[in-house]
């Protein structure tokens, strides 16, 4: 296998973008990475386009040859990787895998969601596509109610607060402030998030990622061939599944395709969690940030909240944690949340974070994932000079 | 919820009305819905088994927001229910208010209409469950 860096990034800030398409918002980032990464449309050997619902919301699907189109990248080999919410990360696997294999050199992966032009239940619908169509959908529970369930049995099991768990939303607030993609820039407080609507009782409106949307988009290539002061190697990349619904899980508080795809991306790299300097993870809901930095070896099951509580994932602590707002605040466009986080990692890695950079982070990991625990990405980023 | 579909709901009643789930030869352990794998051990030998229609909720939540079709119903509660012989499953409690529901409420299985598919779509049934009445 060829060693592998991400030569340019690019993206759109992450809001209700009522002005421009589906496609206009990837060439966008994609025109932006290409640029960041010193390279012409026509010298991409191939594109990986991460989207979940492009199908059901827009009626529109062949997004390969659509934004290759789009993008005027005449001819290039394109297509859709789709794994619900963690299509960006798993993108990016792919992206990784055709560099590294040597059959590829330059490899833009890009992802892209429009979910602004739909009404609320038709996004729910769209979200609950990442479930059990014939089995779970039936129900009516949503993607949050799915994710309530676990966080009311998570505080039953572990007896731990909402109050410690809600904390996470309003670290993420604090940290977009800085981050001129993030669709909230505002700060929150406990209180706040406690007393907003209740979306899936326990789950409040502000204890969860908001509709929006976005694009981002990173340049892959051989790292023999990487130019400039700073190059980031992608240096572990996995994706690991599990049991797609909550009833056919075990344990409903841990995400073992988290356990499974994290062992195997610090094994590709060579490092601990203990050696991780900044992390993006995928906290789709407060209860999920308490899980991911459980289950990526961070803390014990059940102490997830210990973290959060005495500053450690805070710039300084021992896992800075979701510096760029995270899904709550960054935002969650959904099929490109997973590249936002790699972008924010690589931002941290090059020293270009401002306000929220952890001086000389040589390591960074991004956790994406997809329907509750059902797909997880890991990848884990280095600073090689 | 895809396109409309009656073969689709139809060729899942035997499942879905008579809560027909699959039990491992190796391991023991049952599932719903039937895999023809076991999701615990991988066994490759399972049979389809009948499941028990009492059980006891383990999670739940007040659906407030809900997706197409079930805007109407809405607050409603979504539980995940472990059955007497420990299968697990989620399901819609039906027959109760959301504020009277609560963690080891015994429940059991009711024939109840689901959801309508679309404007001029058929009308889908199966299983919800109610709090147990002796």
């Amino acid at each position: 296998m060829r060693r592998v860096a991400i030569l340019g990034v690019g993206l759109t800030e992450v809001k209700e973008h009522w002005d421009k398409s589906l496609r206009k918002l990837f060439v966008e980032a994609a025109t932006a990475a290409l640029k960041d990464a010193g390279l012409d449309v026509n010298q991409l050997d191939a594109m990986y386009v991460a989207n979940m619902s492009s199908g059901y919301l827009q009626g529109q699907e062949h997004l390969g040859s659509l934004l290759s189109t789009w993008l005027g990248a005449k001819g290039i080999p394109a297509c859709k990787i789709e794994a619900a919410c963690a299509s960006g990360g798993v993108a990016f696997h792919q992206a990784f895998l055709a560099v590294a294999s040597g059959l590829y050199d330059y490899v833009l992966v890009g992802g892209v969601e429009k979910m602004s032009d739909a009404i609320t239940s038709d996004i729910l619908t769209a979200l609950m596509m990442a479930d059990d169509q014939d089995y779970i959908a039936p129900t009516g529970v949503t993607f949050v109610g799915l994710n309530a369930l676990v966080y009311r049995y998570y505080m039953a099991k572990y007896r731990v607060r909402q109050e410690d768990i809600a904390l996470m939303a309003v670290h993420d607030h604090e940290y977009a402030a800085n981050n001129p993609y993030a669709q909230f820039r505002n700060r929150i407080t406990l209180d706040q998030v406690l007393s907003s609507p209740l979306v899936a009782d326990p789950i409040h409106l502000l204890e969860s990622s908001p509709i929006g949307d976005g694009a981002a988009a990173l340049i892959l290539g051989p790292l023999e061939r990487s130019k400039g002061e700073v190059v980031v190697e992608v240096a572990g990349s996995s994706v690991a599944t599990d049991n797609l619904s909550l009833q056919l899980r075990e344990d409903i508080t841990t995400m073992y395709a988290t356990i499974k795809a994290s062992r195997e991306a610090y094994r590709m790299a060579k490092v601990e969690p203990k050696d991780v300097d900044v992390i993006e993870m995928h906290d789709a809901f407060t209860i999920l940030g308490v899980i991911n930095l459980e289950d990526l070896g961070f803390a014990e099951k059940g102490k997830g909240v210990e973290l959060i509580k005495e500053g450690e994932i805070e710039i300084g602590g021992k896992v800075p944690s979701n510096l760029f707002g995270g899904l709550k605040a960054r935002g969650h466009p959904v099929g490109a949340t997973g590249l936002y986080q790699l972008i924010e990692v690589v931002w941290q890695l090059r020293g270009e974070a401002g306000k929220n950079q952890v001086e000389g982070a040589e390591i960074g990991l991004a956790q994406n994932v997809g329907g509750v625990g059902s797909t997880v990405s890991v990848n884990i980023l280095r600073r090689v000079k | 919820m895809g396109v409309p579909s009656v073969p689709r709901v139809w060729r899942e009643i035997k499942y879905k009305y008579n809560l027909i789930g699959s039990k491992c030869v190796k391991c023991g352990k049952a599932c719903y819905p039937p895999l023809t794998v076991c999701p615990y051990c991988g066994g490759k030998e399972v049979r389809e088994v009948k499941l028990p229609e009492r059980g006891k909720v383990i999670s739940y939540t007040i659906i407030r927001y809900a997706p197409r079709g079930f805007e109407k119903l809405v607050p409603y509660v979504v539980a995940l229910i472990e059955l007497v012989d420990g299968t697990r499953l989620i399901s819609q409690l039906t027959d109760v208010e959301p504020e009277e529901v609560s963690i080891g409420m015994e429940v059991e299985a009711v024939f109840r209409r689901l959801r309508e598919q679309g404007n001029s779509g058929i009308i889908e049934y199966g299983l919800k469950f109610r709090p147990l009445r002796r």
